[in-house]
């Protein structure tokens, strides 16, 4: 739509009149003087602190750190070398793992904004403010909130669930729970976000399709699988796509949550190689343990995931999106 | 099922539906607010009633100490005060810079725009550590760790600021513009004064997603600072834990306070948020 309205304009001026023709020259060199001017901090900003960075960390994968500061080409040493640590397959696997938890959100989100969306409803925009709540939380306090909560010996989760007679675990040291308890929370965080995504989806939707829905006399559940599914799901895979980048690149929660004062990363947690991510891992290896080079080869692990992943999920668009 | 037959059934079915609906969306909401709501119970209680087993669910003592608490461990008004400067000054710029940007490659023909565009798509595509080892690195050597500078600078610029700017400006008319032209403005003109005031929502949208995760960004200002009084919030809370790690009523009262003011904020511009999410949200 917009290249279309875009180039409209530029045949009309495009005239044969020499004179015309020459003032045109003389506007575009002027005109991309300007242009160069206008994206000129964007570009040296850029060009520095993140796309010169790529090459940098590229070239630093390849490189072992001197003792004094410098870097030693040391060819795919430290590929062959994450290929066979099993920490990094283990923390790849439990980042693909915790990402798949963080799906579940998505079709939960879906349908409270189904709710939200139903006509007559009040306190509507009430209950929007409170979901929305823990998107605008610092993920770091929230993680501090949550930790605490899930204490395992006077934490109120486990207080609650005593009501019932259950004994709850020390969910964030315990191997079997830590995941889990992290993922609740990840879903937690990112809940408002689907729902403001998928609400202002819910708009698009031609109230039509729900009036013939009616006089066909179709049950509530299934206009909600027949006609708002459906129709909602450009806005179910934006959400899909934004969930799993930002999962892939889980590192606040479990810096958080799972380590002690003497031990930051928590690698004492006996739960820790359970939850440990490939970002965790990135920031272990890379400024604690100063191993430049192997930091480096692991966050090319993670581009090479989200690459993966992305394109996946471009794939299998074509699948299941029904664009109106 | 309601029935379209009789008026009286529908009215009594729709009233049992939202009934329902609220019931369920009440215990959601709990869920959602739970978390805020314990932590401020924690945080004015004395640290025996956290210890003790079972939990005290109100404070028995009502006390305000856990806050000067966070005071006497932490240079917390420092470090709120470097996370404002640090939210203000990258947001600003990159509404500028990205503003710049986004029009240039919206609506001007320059040599070299699609490579040019392109690496910064390449840039908004790859996950954030990737350019963390060599930021460390330049700032090191710029001697801007644990400066406002090293704070700021490098995240003055952002390439899905670019992005999203370049699709606003993309979707306005022309009309406006080529009127200004005639009337002998400059582009950088056209820019500021017409382009600019239309792209407001776009600029609130970058605006709030700029602020909310310079706000909330663990991982950069974890390595760029190691002085407390240089840190910013989520940086300082991070050590709050160490330093406090059992003391659960001091940590609370450290995550309230350095969670309000976005909150404040939020509760204040709510429809900006909202509509700020959604709209990056609906442009994917």
């Amino acid at each position: 739509m917009a290249a279309k309205i875009q180039q409209a304009p530029r045949t009309l001026t495009a005239t044969r009149s020499p004179h015309r023709e020459r003032v045109r020259r003389c506007r575009n060199r002027s005109e991309h003087a300007w242009a160069y001017l206008m994206i000129a901090p964007v570009t040296i900003g850029l060009g520095l602190f993140y796309l010169w960075p790529i090459v940098q960390t590229f070239y630093y994968s390849f490189t072992q750190s001197g003792p004094f500061g410098g870097h030693q080409w040391i060819g795919a040493a430290n590929y062959r070398a994450l290929a066979h640590d099993s920490s990094v397959t283990q923390s790849a696997l439990n980042t693909v793992f915790y990402t798949v938890l963080q799906l579940a959100g998505i079709p939960l989100a879906v349908f409270v904004a189904a709710l939200l969306n139903q006509r007559g409803l009040r306190g509507r925009s009430v209950y929007r403010v409170i979901y929305f709540l823990p998107v605008v939380t610092m993920p770091v306090a929230a993680a501090m909130v949550w930790r605490w909560m899930y204490q395992g010996d006077n934490g109120i989760i486990n207080h609650l669930l005593s009501g019932f007679g259950i004994a709850g675990p020390h969910w964030v040291s315990d191997p079997s729970t830590a995941m889990y308890a992290l993922a609740a929370v990840g879903i937690w965080m990112a809940f408002g976000t689907n729902l403001v995504i998928f609400l202002a989806g819910l708009q698009g939707i031609p109230a039509e399709y729900y009036e013939a829905a009616k006089v066909d006399g179709a049950s509530a559940t299934r206009t909600f699988f027949r006609i708002t599914v459906p129709m909602l799901t450009p806005s179910i895979f934006f959400a899909t796509v934004l969930t799993v980048i930002n999962s892939l690149q889980l590192f606040d929660l479990v810096y958080m949550m799972m380590g002690t004062p003497s031990d930051a990363t928590g690698q004492s947690n006996p739960a820790m190689p359970h939850v440990q991510t490939i970002a965790s891992l990135f920031y272990e290896k890379a400024f604690i343990e100063h191993d430049t080079g192997f930091g480096a080869a692991v966050a090319f692990v993670l581009v090479a995931f989200i690459l993966l992943v992305t394109v996946v999920q471009f794939r299998l668009q074509k699948k299941w999106v029904h664009y109106a | 099922m309601p029935d379209l037959a009789s008026s009286r059934r529908p009215r009594s079915g729709e009233r049992g539906r939202l009934i329902a609906t609220h019931t369920v969306l009440i215990v959601g909401g709990l869920v959602m607010l739970g978390p805020f709501v314990w932590e401020l119970l924690t945080s004015l209680k004395p640290f025996g009633e956290t210890t003790q087993n079972p939990p005290t669910i109100l404070p028995h003592h009502w006390q305000l100490s856990n806050y000067s608490k966070v005071f006497q461990s932490l240079p917390f008004g420092r470090q709120f005060l470097n996370t404002v400067v640090m939210t203000v000054g990258r947001t600003l710029a990159q509404l500028v810079f990205c503003s710049m940007a986004g029009y240039a490659f919206a609506r001007m023909r320059f040599r070299g725009a699609n490579v040019l565009f392109g690496l910064f798509l390449s840039v908004l595509m790859v996950p954030g550590l990737l350019f963390l080892i060599p930021q460390y690195v330049l700032l090191e050597r710029l001697g801007w760790l644990n400066t406002m500078q090293g704070l700021i600078v490098p995240g003055m610029f952002s390439a899905f600021g670019v992005f999203l700017l370049r699709q606003v400006f993309m979707a306005m008319p022309y009309e406006t513009e080529e009127a200004a032209r005639i009337d002998g403005a400059n582009p950088f003109q056209i820019f500021w004064r017409i382009m600019l005031p239309l792209a407001r929502p776009g600029l609130a949208a970058l605006a709030i997603l700029s602020a909310l995760s310079a706000w909330n960004d663990l991982m950069f200002p974890l390595v760029v600072t190691t002085d407390p009084n240089k840190m910013t919030l989520s940086a300082g809370l991070a050590t709050l834990q160490g330093e406090h790690f059992t003391d659960y009523s001091v940590l609370m009262a450290g995550a309230l306070m350095a969670t309000a003011p976005m909150i404040v904020v939020f509760l204040v511009l709510q429809k900006q948020f909202v509509q700020g999410i959604a709209f990056t949200g609906s442009k994917g």
